[in-house]
C-alpha cells in the first residue's frame, strides 16, 4: 500500500476532445493514458475497452467496460463505465439461483440499479479482455487466464438472464475493437514503440551485469503488488504477458501483518539452512535448488506447514526458473510456458498428494487444513530444527519418494525440470551468485508465500497465526438441560437470553427503522444520534433494527448494505476506532493513522458500486479525543456526496453534542435525536411477562413489586432481570425440601433487600466495640467543631471522655 | 537408668510438639484451604450454587464479595473451589482466570494475563504478542465466538476488585461484564473487595451491566463464638499420631478457654478487632514458646504474647533515649501545649530547654548548643520528630519546623516506665509550670 504511493502514476487524455459541452463545462474524450513514472510506460485506453478498477480491497479489483470519459469543469476526469460482477460481489444467498459452478474468470453482465457507473478515472488500473460466450459454452482454455474474463449472463440484482443478443454482439465488437487496440497500444505513441525494444536490451544488459536488479523486477513480479504495477506491465509485455494480475493480491499480506518473530525465526534459519546448504551445494548440483525453496518457505511467515516444503519447492523453483529465464532470455520458447501453465493448474492437486505422501513419510507432518495450519505456525520453530536434522534423509529419499507421491503430476514436473536444467548455464551462475548474497535470496523469499498462498484454496484472507481467529475450547460435557420450571424462567429471564420481540421500544423502533431504510432508499447518508440511561435498550434495539432491515435486504425488499459496529467501550484508544472499521469493511489490518487515510479516501472519493455502510457507534462519549478528531470524521463521512454512510451513535446522555462536542462535530452530527426513556413499571412488567412468555414461574403481584420497585430507582431492565433470576434462586432454595412452587412476593423482597440494602448498616452493626466508638467520637468531634474534618489525635482525645 | 527414661520421653515429646508447631503454623498462615468457615454457611452456599450453575449449565454470572480485611473472602471462595473441583464434571468444564488488582496493575497487563492463562493462539511460550489493542480484540473475538451450550465456561477471579476500577475508562470490567451478560461463552466474574462503596466506584455503565450479586462477608460472631473460634484453632485434628498428647493438648486448651485472665485478653482483642487474623497472629506467638520442656501453652504465655503483640512500639523506642533526649522531647511537649499544636523549631526546643536547665541547674550537666543539636538530629533520625517541609539550602537547621509525632500520654506512660529518670525531670514533664 505503502508502495503505491511511492510510484506514482499519470493520468493524461489521449488525443483532443472529442465533444464539449458549454453549459455543464464537460468535455468529452475517447481515451486516456496511463503514465507510470517508474518505469516510464504508457498505456492507452479507449473507448469500449474493458478495464480492471479499484475496488474496496486491493484484492478485488472490479471489471468493467468503458463507456464514456469526460472532464468537468472541476478539471477532475471522469469515466462511465457499465460494470461487470464477479461472484464474489453477488450476494451468497443468491449465489445458489445459478445452480452451476462458476470459474474465478467468469463475471456477470451487471444491470442491478443503484450501482454509481460514473467514476474516477484515477481509480482505473488497466485493461483487460471480456469475451462473451453463450450460456452452453465451455471456457476455453488460454494461456493468459487472469487477463480475460469470460461473461455468460448478466445480473440485475434478482435473478440471472442469458445476455441477450444484442448486448452480446455489442460485447463481441467491443472486445474485437478493444482487444486489437490493446495489444498494439504501444503503437499509437512511437516513442513507445522503440522504448520497450531499449528496455529489452537494457534488462538484457542490466541482468547480465546487476543481478540483484534483475532480482528485485522478479521479486515484483512475484509479488506482483499494486504498486509496481506500471513496472509490472512493463515487464509483462517484455515476457508477453506471462504475468497475472491476480497475483497481485498478497504483498499486503506478507509485509505489515507479520509478526516480528516470525521474520526473526526465518532469517535464523535461513542464516542456519544457507550453511547447509552452502555445504551441500558443492556436493550437488540439486541443492542449490532446493536452497531457493526453503528460504522461500521458511522465510515466510509460518503459514505453510514444514511437511509440504519440499513438494511445493519444487514448482516454486520451477516456476521461478521459468520467470528467470523468460525475463533474462526472452526465450520463446512456447513449450516451457505451456508446460508451467500446466503445472500451475495442477498444483493445487498435487500440494495435497504430496502432503499426504509426506505424511507417510515424516510422521509428524500435519494434515493441510486451516487449523492444522495454525497449530503448524505454533509449532514451527521446532518443526524446522527436525526439518533440518530430517534434511539429510530427505534429500537421500527424494529421488524415490516423488514418483510415488504424485505420479500422475510428476511427470509435467519433470518436464519443467529439464527446461529448467537446459536454461543456460548463464543462469547457473545467477543462482550461485544469489546464493552467496543470502540478501537476495531472502529478499525473493519473502514474496515467494504470496504465489504458494494463491494456490491453497482458502477463501477470504489468508490467516496468519496473528490474524487467527481465537477458541474457547469446548466444554467436555454437555450442559444440562433445565430441568424445573425455576431453572427455565431463570435461563429466559438471563439478560442474554434473546427475546423474540422487544417489547415497549416500537416507537423507538419504527423511528429508527425508517429513519435508516429512508436513507438507504436514497442511497445518501446521515447521523442519527440516540440516547438513554443504561439499560434502556437502545443497544438492543439498534440490533433488532439492523436484524429487520438485513432480513429485507435478503428479500430484495431494501438495497443490501454492510453493517460495522465498534464499541467505544472495546476500543483502547479512541483512534482503534479507525482500525476497527477498516478491518470490519475489507479486512485490511492496519495502524490507525493509516486506517484513517485509507477510510477517507474510501468515503470522500466517489466509490463504484459500493454498497451502503451502516456503521453503529456504542459508547460514543468515549470516542472523544482532545482534537475531537475521530468524532470529527466520523460525522464529516456522512455528509460527503459519495460517502453512503449512516451512523447510529449511542451514547448515555442526552446533551452529549452541547455538552462535550466542539461547534464543527455538533453540527455535523446533526439534528436527529432520539432518546430512549427509562422503562416505567408497566413496560417492566411487560418485558418479564414477555420473557416468561406464559410460564407459571412468578406470581402476578411479584412481578410488579420487582418492576415498581426498580422503575422508581433507574428504569433499568438488566436490574430488573436480575433481581428476578436471584428470586428464583431464593425460591428454588427455600422449597428444596418441599415440593417446587412459584415465585412468591416474600422471594423477591428478599431479593430486592439483598441488593438494594445499604452494607453500611450491617457493616457497622458487626464491627468490634472499638471501631464503634472511633466512628461515634469522629460524629462527636465533628459535633463539636463544627468542621466535617479531624485529626485522629482530635478524635483520640473523646477516648478520654466517660460516656460522652 | 531413670536419666534415659526422661531422655527418651522427652524425645517423643519432642517429636509431638514439632508435629504441633507444624500444625498449627499450617493454620495460622495458610488460613485459606485448611481453616474451617466460621459463620458463614449461607454465604458458602449462595457462591457454591452459583459456580455450578455457571459450569453445569453455562450460565453466566457476576458478584462480588465483600467484606474487612481478614474476614475470610479469599478463605471461602478457595472452599468453594476446593468443593467444586472435587466434583468431575466440574472440574472438566472449568478454566479459571486468577488476576489481582496488586499484580495486574493496568488493563494492558491483565490482559496480557488473561489470554496467556486462557492458552489462547497467540500465546507462544508463555509470551504474548501483539499490541494492546491487538491484545483486546483477540480476546473479544476469543469469547465471542462461544455460546452457552457447548463452550467451556470460564470463571474469572478478580482479586482486589477496587484496584480494576481505576484503570481507565474501566475497559476490562465493561467488558467482562458485558460478556457476562450478553450470549456469548459462558463467563462467571467474581470480584473479592474490602471496600463496602464499590458499587459507587463503578461507572454507570459498567454498574448496568454488574448483576448486583454481593455477598457480604462480616465477622458477624459474638464473644461466645469467639472463644469457640479460639479453641478450635488451637486444638489439634483427630488424626494426631500420639493420641495420648493430643488429648492432653486438647484438655488444656479447654483449661485455657475457661481461664479467666484469658478470656479478659480475648475480650480485649474481640473489642479491638474482630478480624480473624489477629487471633491467629497472638495464637502464633502463644504456639511459639511451645518447647520439649515447656510443652503445654499456659495463661501466661497467652498474656505474654498478647503484650507483646499490643506494643507499642515508639514508646518503647523512647525507652532507649538518653536523659537529654527525653529532656527534648518534654520540652517538645510543652511547646505543644503552650502553642497548640503548632510548629516549633530546634531554636524554640533549645529555649525551652534552656529555661529548664536554669532553674534546676543542680541535677543536669549543662550541655552546650551543638550537643544538643546533636540529640535533635538522633530524634528526627528516629522519626519521633518529622520536619513539616524539606530541608532546602537555604534555610538553616536551627529553624526548620518541625513536628512531634508522640503523643502526650506516650510521652508520659514512657516516663513512669522510665529507668533511673531524675525526679525533676519528671516533675517537669509532669507540668510545665512547676519550674516557676
Amino acid at each position: 500500500m505503502n508502495t503505491r504511493q511511492q510510484s506514482k502514476v499519470i493520468y493524461s487524455w489521449y488525443g483532443k476532445p472529442l465533444s464539449s459541452d458549454r453549459k455543464l463545462r464537460t468535455s468529452q474524450y475517447k481515451g486516456f493514458l496511463i503514465t507510470s513514472e517508474r518505469s516510464r510506460t504508457e498505456t492507452c485506453i479507449q473507448l469500449g475497452n474493458f478495464i480492471l478498477v479499484e475496488g474496496e480491497n486491493a484484492d478485488q479489483p472490479f471489471v468493467a467496460q468503458l463507456l464514456d470519459l469526460y472532464e468537468d469543469g472541476g478539471q477532475q476526469k471522469h469515466a462511465v463505465v457499465q460494470w461487470f460482477s464477479h461472484i464474489t460481489e453477488i450476494p451468497p444467498n443468491k449465489r445458489k439461483l445459478l445452480k452451476r459452478e462458476v470459474s474465478p474468470q467468469e463475471v456477470f453482465f451487471d444491470q442491478v440499479p443503484g450501482y454509481d457507473t460514473d467514476i474516477a478515472v484515477e481509480t482505473i488500473i488497466k485493461s483487460v479482455m471480456v469475451i462473451p460466450l453463450h450460456l452452453g459454452e465451455e471456457l476455453p482454455i488460454t494461456s493468459n487466464k487472469e487477463q480475460s474474463f469470460y461473461v455468460k449472463q448478466s445480473w440485475d440484482g434478482k435473478c440471472f438472464k442469458a445476455l441477450s443478443p444484442d448486448t452480446f454482439s455489442k460485447l463481441k465488437e467491443a472486445n474485437k475493437k478493444g482487444g486489437g487496440i490493446s495489444n498494439t497500444s504501444n503503437s499509437f505513441i512511437p516513442l513507445d514503440i522503440i522504448s520497450p525494444l531499449k528496455k529489452e536490451r537494457e534488462s538484457v544488459v542490466r541482468s547480465a551485469t546487476k543481478p540483484k536488479n534483475v532480482e528485485m523486477e522478479i521479486e515484483s513480479k512475484h509479488s506482483a503488488s499494486k504498486s509496481s504495477l506500471a513496472k509490472e506491465r512493463h515487464s509483462q509485455r517484455v515476457a508477453n504477458g506471462m504475468r497475472t494480475p491476480t497475483a497481485r493480491k498478497k504483498l499486503q499480506l506478507n509485509s505489515p501483518t507479520r509478526s516480528s518473530k516470525g521474520k526473526l525465526l526465518g532469517c535464523e534459519v535461513l542464516e542456519l539452512l544457507d550453511d547447509d546448504c552452502d555445504a551441500i551445494t558443492t556436493l550437488k548440483p540439486s541443492a542449490t535448488k532446493r536452497k531457493v525453496k526453503f528460504t522461500g518457505i521458511l522465510g515466510s511467515p509460518p503459514k505453510m506447514p514444514c511437511a509440504n516444503v519440499k513438494s511445493k519447492s519444487m514448482f516454486d523453483t520451477a516456476e521461478y526458473w521459468q520467470t528467470f529465464s523468460d525475463t533474462i532470455r526472452l526465450s520463446p520458447y512456447s513449450k516451457v510456458k505451456d508446460s508451467s501453465e500446466k503445472a500451475k493448474n495442477l498444483n493445487r492437486e498435487y500440494d495435497i498428494t504430496c502432503s499426504i505422501g509426506h505424511q507417510e513419510l515424516g510422521s509428524q507432518s500435519p494434515v493441510l487444513t486451516p487449523r492444522s495450519r495454525r497449530i503448524c505456525a505454533q509449532k514451527t520453530s521446532t518443526l524446522i530444527a527436525e526439518q533440518i536434522s530430517i534434511l539429510n534423509t530427505l534429500e537421500l529419499n527424494q529421488e524415490d519418494d516423488f514418483p510415488s507421491s504424485s505420479d500422475s503430476s510428476y511427470s509435467s514436473s519433470s518436464e519443467e525440470e529439464d527446461n529448467g536444467v537446459l536454461c543456460t548455464p548463464e543462469k547457473k551462475t545467477k543462482s550461485s551468485r544469489m546464493l552467496s548474497t543470502p540478501k537476495s535470496s531472502r529478499k525473493s523469499s519473502v514474496h515467494t508465500p504470496a504465489k504458494t498462498l494463491k494456490k491453497t484454496p482458502l477463501p477470504g484472507t489468508p490467516k496468519t497465526p496473528r490474524n487467527a481467529t481465537p477458541e474457547i475450547p469446548r466444554r467436555n460435557h454437555e450442559a444440562q438441560k433445565p430441568a424445573s420450571i425455576l431453572e427455565e424462567a431463570r435461563l429466559r429471564l438471563h439478560v442474554s437470553a434473546i427475546p423474540e420481540c422487544l417489547p415497549c421500544r416500537e416507537e423507538e423502533f419504527q423511528d429508527i427503522y425508517n429513519f435508516v431504510e429512508s436513507k438507504l432508499i436514497d442511497g445518501t447518508g446521515g447521523c442519527m444520534y440516540i440516547s438513554g440511561v443504561p439499560g434502556t435498550g437502545k443497544t438492543a434495539t439498534v440490533h433488532e433494527v439492523i436484524h429487520c432491515l438485513q432480513q429485507a435486504a435478503e428479500n430484495d425488499d431494501l438495497p443490501s448494505f454492510q453493517f460495522v459496529e465498534i464499541n467505544g467501550m472495546k476500543l483502547t484508544d479512541p483512534h482503534q476506532a479507525y482500525v476497527q472499521i477498516l478491518e470490519l469493511l475489507t479486512g485490511q489490518k492496519v495502524t490507525a493513522t493509516h486506517a484513517a487515510v485509507l477510510l477517507a479516501k474510501l468515503f470522500n472519493t466517489p466509490g463504484p458500486k459500493r454498497k451502503t455502510t451502516v456503521l453503529v457507534v456504542d459508547e460514543l462519549d468515549l470516542l472523544w479525543t482532545r482534537k475531537q478528531n475521530v468524532m470529527y470524521n466520523l460525522f464529516d463521512w456522512p455528509t460527503q456526496k459519495h460517502s453512503k454512510l449512516i451512523i447510529l451513535a449511542i451514547a448515555n446522555t442526552m446533551d452529549l453534542p452541547e455538552r462535550i462536542m466542539m461547534n464543527r462535530v455538533a453540527s455535523r452530527l446533526g439534528l436527529t435525536r432520539m432518546s430512549f426513556q427509562p422503562y416505567t413499571y408497566k413496560q417492566l412488567q411487560q418485558i418479564i411477562s414477555s420473557r416468561l412468555n406464559s410460564m407459571k414461574a412468578f406470581e402476578e403481584d411479584a412481578i410488579q413489586l420487582v418492576s415498581r420497585k426498580v422503575a422508581a430507582l433507574s428504569g433499568d431492565a438488566r436490574r430488573c432481570l436480575d433481581i428476578c433470576r436471584r428470586a428464583t434462586e431464593i425460591c428454588e432454595f427455600a422449597s428444596q425440601k418441599g415440593s417446587p412452587e412459584i415465585v412468591r412476593m416474600a422471594h423477591v423482597t428478599e431479593a430486592i433487600d439483598e441488593m438494594f440494602s445499604s452494607p453500611y448498616i450491617n457493616a457497622i452493626r458487626n464491627a468490634s466495640l472499638h471501631e464503634q466508638i472511633f466512628l461515634k467520637a469522629i460524629l462527636a468531634e465533628f459535633r463539636r467543631a463544627g468542621v466535617e474534618e479531624a485529626t485522629v489525635q482530635q478524635v483520640s482525645l473523646w477516648f478520654r471522655v466517660p460516656f460522652f | 537408668m531413670s536419666k534415659r527414661k526422661t531422655k527418651e520421653s522427652s524425645g517423643a515429646n519432642g517429636e509431638c510438639i514439632s508435629q504441633v508447631q507444624k500444625i498449627l503454623r499450617e493454620r495460622f498462615c495458610h488460613d485459606c484451604s485448611t481453616g474451617k468457615l466460621f459463620g458463614i454457611e449461607h454465604q458458602y452456599r449462595h457462591l457454591l450454587e452459583l459456580l455450578k450453575r455457571t459450569t453445569v449449565h453455562g450460565e453466566s454470572n457476576s458478584a462480588l464479595i465483600i467484606g474487612p480485611r481478614g474476614s475470610g473472602k479469599t478463605a471461602l471462595l478457595n472452599h468453594v473451589l476446593k468443593e467444586l473441583t472435587e466434583m468431575k464434571q466440574v472440574r472438566e468444564n472449568l478454566l479459571e482466570v486468577h488476576l489481582n488488582g496488586l499484580l495486574q496493575t493496568n488493563d494492558k497487563v491483565a490482559l496480557k494475563e488473561i489470554t496467556r492463562q486462557l492458552h489462547l493462539e497467540n500465546v507462544v511460550g508463555d509470551k504474548v504478542f501483539g499490541s494492546f489493542a491487538e491484545n483486546l480484540a483477540f480476546l473479544l473475538e476469543a469469547l465471542r465466538k462461544g455460546d452457552r451450550t457447548s463452550s467451556c465456561p470460564v470463571l474469572f477471579i478478580l482479586d482486589e476488585f477496587d484496584l480494576f476500577v481505576h484503570h481507565k475508562n474501566q475497559t476490562l470490567l465493561y467488558n467482562l461484564f458485558d460478556i457476562s451478560q450478553s450470549a456469548q461463552t459462558p463467563v462467571t466474574v467474581i470480584g473479592l473487595t474490602c471496600r463496602q462503596d464499590i458499587l459507587e466506584l463503578l461507572e454507570k455503565r459498567v454498574k448496568s451491566r454488574f448483576s448486583h450479586r454481593q455477598i457480604y462477608l462480616t465477622n458477624s460472631f459474638d464473644f461466645k463464638q469467639y472463644i469457640r473460634i479460639f479453641k478450635e484453632q488451637l486444638s489439634l485434628p483427630a488424626g494426631f499420631p500420639d493420641d495420648s498428647f493430643a488429648q492432653k493438648w486438647n484438655k488444656n486448651v479447654q483449661h485455657l478457654s475457661e481461664d479467666k485472665t484469658v478470656q479478659d485478653m480475648l475480650q480485649n482483642l474481640f473489642h479491638h478487632t474482630k478480624d480473624l487474623r489477629s487471633l491467629h497472629l497472638l495464637l502464633m506467638l502463644a504456639v511459639s514458646n511451645v518447647n520439649v520442656h515447656h510443652p503445654l501453652i499456659t495463661a501466661s504465655d497467652v498474656q505474654e504474647a498478647s503484650k507483646q503483640s499490643r506494643m507499642d512500639s515508639k514508646a518503647n523506642i523512647v525507652h532507649g533515649l538518653s536523659v537529654l533526649e527525653i529532656c527534648l522531647i518534654i520540652a517538645m511537649k510543652h511547646l505543644n501545649d503552650v502553642y497548640e499544636g503548632e510548629p516549633f523549631n530546634f531554636q524554640m526546643v533549645y529555649n525551652e530547654f534552656q529555661k529548664f536547665i536554669q532553674r534546676k541547674a543542680h541535677c543536669m550537666y549543662n550541655f552546650e548548643k551543638p550537643v544538643v543539636m546533636k540529640a535533635f538530629e538522633h530524634l528526627l533520625q528516629l522519626e519521633l520528630v518529622r520536619p513539616i517541609e524539606r530541608p532546602s539550602v537555604r534555610a538553616q537547621r536551627e529553624y526548620l519546623l518541625m513536628k512531634l509525632l508522640l503523643d502526650n500520654n506516650q510521652i508520659m506512660d514512657a516516663l513512669q516506665a522510665y529507668p533511673n529518670c531524675p525526679t525533676d525531670v519528671k516533675q517537669w514533664a509532669a507540668s510545665s509550670l512547676s519550674w516557676l
